[in-house]
């Protein structure tokens, strides 16, 4: 398995994945984006965009994986979208409530641009799940590359 | 400058101290201070509610400006915090202790790597009970609860140990099953009344007979919050995962997160939005008198320092739930400010035992002995604490004890008065095999070459010993108006959420 993990697995899975690995982290951007009027949202557009990057790492090996986003990076962003989030709710207190909807209040239903803050946090959310998993994910392949030289 | 829109704050300020204690982790000490910044500022924050406002004055805040609608008939739709004389006597309490315990933390946590995760799940860990307190919509208190445990569970395992590890997956199980009873709960509760505010929930269920499903209700809800608080017939994953963590934690776990997690709950839901049926009532007398006899008779045979003491929080927890169980005003003001004064040396003597550990390298109480001599701050406050615990009188445990004990006998219950004293007797019995065995008598001479903690350390230990001696001063008129008396008022039914 380790010895996979540094090359990455075969030629057909590699042209697969070079195929469709764009897609797939269009597709998360795509569901984070719309989250307020479609289904999902942050958490599971994040979660997309996370699976592209395990996608990579499994394919790949990981040094095509985290020469893109190491494991301190995803550290540093999954604070940066925690701390948005918050940002963003300490903001509306400046307007009198926490968590107040200070954007665009006026907004058409329906429209993409329509929801004030809560698009914004969904990229936070997005940012801070995304991270999150990708970096478990890091964490636990890591564990397993250690029980195996152990073996 | 009193502001209601200031209550979020209890839960965003540690919040992004937990975060930025993860940006920061590179620079050496920011994390250090932002653990103790933060939790500085929720106990200004809380101290700055008790002594500006009038007393017992109770604010709101609708978050997001989501409050009730006449298109559904009044109720709240959005998440509503409450604060009230109840909750901000455990606020002030809880960050007390969180402040304490930070500065300690800075000395004490120069042993291990990655500090950073320590102030993270620390400062998360106190988010999650600001929260549970200022939270008054059911589900919300569900997540709170979610997040202290959770970290709480990461904190357990910080030393990355044998013993660690088995403890701390003995207890994410265990509370794992605790938050699923709770849940369930939540669940049922809004099945039967169609909201999720604790107000309008119990204005729906006040007048109404209740059906077969809120007693169920009951039963869960005593489960999941006993099995976080520890109630004895729930109470084995304690005395594992407190003594593993490290001793900072030990004294946020036992100190004040049982209580924020599993007492503060039980009284707000079961007084405030239940009003206090008589069979919870009797079920809550039998728990804590088990919890008293089980907890005390079994301290009584341990030899590590740390495990005799987290026994010992069994035992006390019982006292708490007496008082509570009993109903009374004078019981619920017993079980109030025994709270305040278990907070108060419970937190003081986990931190000297891992002030002892810290400098001997044991909890193991047979390879102590005359560490007074080496280490008399750690030995003097340590003492202070184990007075307050055993209720020697002018330490401020005696009068919570005695309120209670009293309280028990006005209410006619002379078998659980005499059970509590006599568990009180027991307690003596244990603390000072603590005193005597790690303390006093001859300095072993392994030990001679012992230096007492550094400074930080030692100032945590003076100041909780301090709170130990003078807690008593909270029964004098002018400052029981103005912090304990709203408390016991929100309870018994004058004004809540």
């Amino acid at each position: 398995m380790s010895k996979e993990r540094e090359r990455g697995m075969s030629v057909i899975v590699k042209t697969v994945t070079r195929l469709t690995v764009g897609l797939i982290l269009l597709y998360g951007v795509y569901v984070v984006l719309h989250g307020h009027i479609t289904p999902g949202g942050g958490f599971a557009g994040g979660v997309i965009i996370a699976l592209s990057f395990i996608n990579l790492d499994l394919a790949f090996g990981k040094r095509v994986s985290s020469g893109i986003l190491s494991k301190e990076g995803t550290g540093v962003i999954e604070a940066m979208g925690a701390l948005l989030f918050l940002a963003l709710a300490l903001i509306g207190m400046k307007y009198g409530i926490f968590f107040k909807n200070f954007m665009h209040p006026d907004g058409e239903p329906g429209e993409l641009v329509s929801a004030g803050i809560i698009p914004l946090e969904n990229i936070a959310i997005a940012l801070k799940v995304g991270a999150g998993l990708f970096g478990i994910f890091l964490t636990l392949i890591a564990a397993q590359k250690f029980e195996a030289e152990k073996k | 400058m009193i502001n209601e829109g200031m209550i979020p704050l209890f839960v965003a300020v540690p919040l992004a101290g937990a975060f930025l204690a993860a940006l920061f982790k590179r620079l050496g000490w920011i994390p250090d201070l932002l653990g103790v910044l933060a939790s500085l500022f929720s106990f200004c924050l809380s101290l700055h509610f008790i002594l500006d406002t009038a007393p017992g004055a109770s604010f709101a805040v609708n978050v997001g400006g989501w409050g009730s609608f006449p298109e559904v008939m009044g109720k709240v739709v959005g998440i509503r915090l409450v604060l009230d004389g109840f909750t901000v006597f455990m606020l002030a309490i809880v960050n007390f202790v969180a402040l304490w315990v930070s500065i300690y933390a800075v000395g004490y946590m120069k042993r291990y790597t990655g500090r950073w995760q320590f102030y993270t799940l620390f400062l998360l860990m106190l988010a999650g009970m600001n929260g549970v307190l200022i939270t008054g919509d059911m589900f919300n208190m569900y997540v709170f609860i979610e997040i202290a445990s959770i970290a709480s569970y990461a904190l357990v395992a910080f030393g990355v140990g044998k013993r660690e590890l088995e403890a701390s997956f003995k207890y994410a199980v265990m509370g794992g099953m605790a938050s699923l009873l709770i849940l369930l709960a939540v669940v049922f509760l809004y099945a039967s009344t169609g909201t999720l505010n604790m107000g309008d929930m119990r204005e729906i269920l006040s007048g109404t007979h209740y059906s077969g499903l809120v007693y169920l209700v009951f039963g869960l809800l005593l489960t999941g919050f006993g099995l976080k608080a520890a109630l004895v017939p729930f109470h084995a994953w304690l005395p594992d995962a407190h003594p593993s963590a490290p001793a900072p934690i030990s004294a946020m776990l036992s100190g004040v997160l049982i209580k924020a997690l599993g007492v503060y709950t039980i009284a707000r839901i079961f007084f405030d939005v239940f009003g206090f049926p008589h069979q919870v009532s009797i079920i809550l007398l039998v728990l804590a008198a088990i919890s008293m006899g089980v907890g005390a008779l079994v301290a009584l045979r341990q030899w590590d320092m740390k495990r005799l003491l987290a026994y010992s929080s069994i035992s006390q927890v019982g006292y708490i739930m007496l008082g509570f169980g009993i109903g009374t005003p004078l019981g619920v003001m017993g079980a109030l400010f025994h709270l305040f004064n278990h907070s108060m040396f419970k937190s003081l003597l986990f931190l000297a035992s891992g002030a002892v550990e810290y400098s001997t390298g044991t909890r193991n109480m047979k390879e102590m002995g005359g560490l007074n001599r080496k280490m008399p701050v750690t030995g003097g406050t340590a003492l202070a604490g184990a007075m307050s615990l055993a209720g020697i009188p002018p330490f401020a445990g005696f009068w919570s004890k005695l309120v209670i004990i009293v309280a028990a006998v006005q209410a006619h219950h002379m078998k659980l008065a005499a059970w509590a004293a006599l568990m009180s007797i027991i307690t003596i019995v244990y603390v000072f095999r603590i005193t005597r065995y790690a303390f006093l008598g001859e300095l072993k001479e392994k030990l001679a070459g012992i230096k007492e903690v550094p400074l930080l350390m030692r100032v945590s230990l003076i100041i909780l010993a301090l709170a130990c001696i003078l807690g008593g001063l909270v029964l004098l008129p002018q400052v029981r108006k103005m912090f304990l008396s709203p408390a016991v008022r929100v309870l018994i039914g004058m004004g809540g959420v």
